[in-house]
């Protein structure tokens, strides 16, 4: 019995992390209407970013990610201003084709950077300890800080959208651009500013994923496939309904490779592919269908 | 806008035309490569420099140096001095990129020898280039059962153009289950086998690691096959712990060992012996585990104590890895010891060989009886055809200064290599 409780805690305590890699998709979506392809690319870019600069400057993991996250910020402002803002329109295939074209060029660069050996960040003595329940449940630090961190960014998210000034432009520049515009606002610094913001999420994720685990500069695409199964499962638009589909990812992929090491990708599509079939709004979604 | 529609057509159409161009200028060039190489001889050489098995290939440059220099006043073949080229390509861990680059290697490049090394994913592909287009090849650093089985070997007929030197699946059975006899256990036995050529072989319920167990008492578990690279091993550490698991085994590259080794440690799994083939080879990998390195143990093809020599440069073990060191700053690995084996047959088959044509080469390889760095390499006495076997021993990383060293502990497969102490459970 433990041993499956066990399994379970485990599994949401992966969701932590597809939650993290979700919730800047679903910031990019829910904001500019853009399916950012590249999204596991730049969670891959940021986990290298911090690997280099831990290297150079002799950083622990933390320092690395606090240096990472402005750098990231930087790259989705500068992205989305300069680049994606002029492929913004009545077609949603063109900024798609643009991030298509981001996810090739920065997994080669890396390759080109770094080769196609998997890295990852040492935490020491962090990384390996954990809270021991009983002789079958342990609960690692990092997988719990990883938990902690992601339900502490998606409520600091809930307030910005809901309390703050910059949260209503979001809101508002996403329902109607033109009229904000009339309103003395600008979209698309307000835009840069959602993909910064999402930039720094998918930062504190791929920081994470290399603390985790070992990943090479092409595993993007995989990551890409868990955040937006984790967006479609918890619903379009909702932040608790993200956690919620990270965690039900994580959790039915731990149970599935818990019957067979390997089902556990599969039961994860299933679990997706299942949500699709019977709610295809997602769990707890915030749009309705039009 | 209607320009814009009219264009873009025509543009295509001319790209596609400067492409047809370019593939005609290409075919019609690649019969002049062939003449250039008249008095030189061409050695391909494919293995893994990037990518997850990335450990392996560490030595390659350094190898290739010392061949370079060995060979600089040419090689005699048939009476005639050639000059030697290596022809170095990556194969990124992958048995596509394997492929790809050893037919590069044979259609564009028209080598005389190819050789291939480190684990299936490279050395198979490799092979199976050679053998469809006729070229002699030589591989090594592959357990003998998946490159010969993985690629439908027939033990009475062998292959026509491959050979391959490394030691089997019954002697890191046989290494690996007297080490852990030497401690007392309650002989539960983890397994991590992945679903690849090597995984599968050591999971084989007729020649693979099952049976044996079972006949010596051990206890496993065994989960299954389960897909490459993997970052979650929670299904198998929990399985592990409730089968009071006290001996883990497996055979998985570095990163994903590294990924099970660290989640181990979240979950509070401490199993008593940690033998990870592929994996914990490496002093490099070691050392990324910090503390939690010492104590693991892994079988051993090489080590500076092996008491062989290099016909090459007529160095010890001990005078390599210590070249190995000055050079580079980096610590041996096993891979060194194989690499520079695989050149000595390399040379030593070139010498001997009647002429260039790729019969008399083969002829050469076949007939090769050569005491090396690694072993005495002779395919006419291998156990199926094409295959000559080197000695196997196992050994424990030990905390020394700042690092860690490979203990010998057993050599009960190999007793003409010394061993210095017993295994000892991991603290």
């Amino acid at each position: 019995m433990s041993d499956w409780i066990n399994t379970i805690v485990q599994g949401v305590l992966t969701g932590g992390l597809y939650a993290l890699l979700a919730a800047g998709l679903s910031l990019s979506f829910g904001v500019m209407r853009i399916i950012n392809i590249a999204h596991g690319d730049f969670a891959v870019l940021a986990a290298f970013i911090a690997i280099a600069l831990a290297q150079w400057l002799g950083l622990n993991p933390a320092e690395a990610l606090l240096l990472t996250l402005p750098l990231m910020a930087a790259v989705g402002y500068v992205l989305q201003r300069y680049i994606l803002n002029r492929a913004l329109g009545a077609d949603v295939m063109r900024p798609l084709l643009v991030t298509f074209g981001f996810s090739i060029i920065i997994q080669n660069l890396l390759l080109e950077g770094f080769s196609a050996t998997p890295r990852s960040l040492y935490a020491g003595n962090f990384g390996t300890s954990s809270v021991t329940l009983n002789a079958q449940i342990a609960i690692g630090y990092l997988p719990l800080t990883m938990m902690i961190v992601a339900v502490a960014i998606l409520a600091g998210m809930q307030m910005l959208f809901s309390r703050t000034m910059l949260g209503r432009a979001f809101r508002a520049a996403s329902d109607d651009p033109e009229v904000v515009r009339l309103m003395g606002v600008d979209n698309r610094h307000v835009y840069a500013l959602a993909m910064a913001l999402a930039m720094v999420m998918v930062g504190v994720a791929g920081v994470f994923l290399v603390l985790q685990s070992n990943t090479s500069p092409t595993d993007g695409p995989q990551n890409l496939l868990y955040a937006f199964e984790s967006v479609i499962i918890g619903g379009l638009g909702s932040l608790w309904g993200t956690l919620a589909g990270g965690v039900i990812l994580g959790v039915a992929q731990a149970i599935g490779a818990k019957f067979d090491p390997g089902w556990g990708t599969l039961a994860g599509h299933l679990c997706f592919l299942a949500v699709l079939a019977f709610r295809p709004n997602g769990l707890f979604p915030k749009t309705k269908d039009r | 806008m209607s320009k814009d529609i009219i264009k873009t057509p025509a543009t295509r159409r001319r790209l596609l035309q400067g492409g047809a161009a370019a593939t005609a200028a290409t075919m019609l060039a690649a019969p002049h490569v062939r003449a250039a190489s008249a008095n030189t001889i061409k050695i391909g050489f494919v293995s893994p420099a990037s990518g997850p098995l990335a450990a392996f290939g560490e030595s390659d440059q350094f190898t290739i140096g010392q061949v370079k220099k060995a060979l600089a006043g040419g090689l005699k073949i048939g009476g005639t001095t050639y000059a030697v080229d290596i022809i170095y390509k990556d194969s990124q861990s992958s048995s596509n990129h394997a492929s790809d680059a050893a037919s590069e290697l044979i259609l564009n490049e028209q080598v005389d020898l190819l050789l291939g090394a480190s684990t299936p994913a490279t050395t198979i592909p490799v092979a199976d280039q050679a053998e469809l287009n006729g070229v002699p090849c030589i591989t090594t650093d592959t357990p003998w059962q998946p490159w010969f089985f993985g690629r439908k070997g027939n033990p009475t007929k062998g292959f026509q153009w491959t050979y391959h030197f490394f030691w089997g699946l019954e002697d890191i059975i046989g290494s690996y289950t007297n080490m852990w006899q030497q401690i007392s256990t309650n002989k539960m036995v983890g397994a991590l086998w992945p679903n690849d050529p090597d995984g599968n072989a050591w999971a084989d319920a007729q020649h693979g690691f099952p049976p044996v167990l079972a006949k010596e008492g051990f206890g496993l578990t065994d989960l299954g096959r389960f897909p490459l690279p993997a970052s979650d091993f929670a299904s198998f550490i929990s399985a592990f712990k409730k089968n009071d698991v006290e001996i883990v085994t497996g055979v998985l590259p570095p990163p994903d060992f590294g990924n099970f080794w660290n989640q181990a440690g979240q979950q509070g799994f401490k199993p008593k012996i940690v033998t990870a083939a592929k994996a914990t080879e490496f002093p490099a990998a070691i050392q990324a585990f910090g503390e939690r390195a010492n104590g693991l143990s892994v079988e051993v093809w090489w080590s500076p104590v092996y008491p062989f020599s290099s016909s090459l440069t007529g160095q010890s073990s001990a005078a390599l890895a210590q070249a190995f060191t000055q050079a580079t700053g980096k610590q041996w690995s096993m891979p060194l010891g194989f690499r520079h084996s695989l050149f000595e047959v390399a040379v030593d088959v070139l010498k001997r060989a009647a002429s260039t044509d790729p019969n008399d080469i083969r002829a050469a390889i076949a007939s090769t009886n050569l005491p090396t760095v690694a072993g005495t390499i002779n395919f006419n006495k291998g156990p199926v055809p094409n295959i000559s076997k080197t000695p196997l021993t196992s050994g424990q990383w030990r905390k020394a200064g700042n690092g860690f060293d490979l203990v010998l502990v057993d050599n009960s497969q190999a007793p003409m290599v010394p061993v210095h102490d017993k295994l000892l459970p991991i603290a």
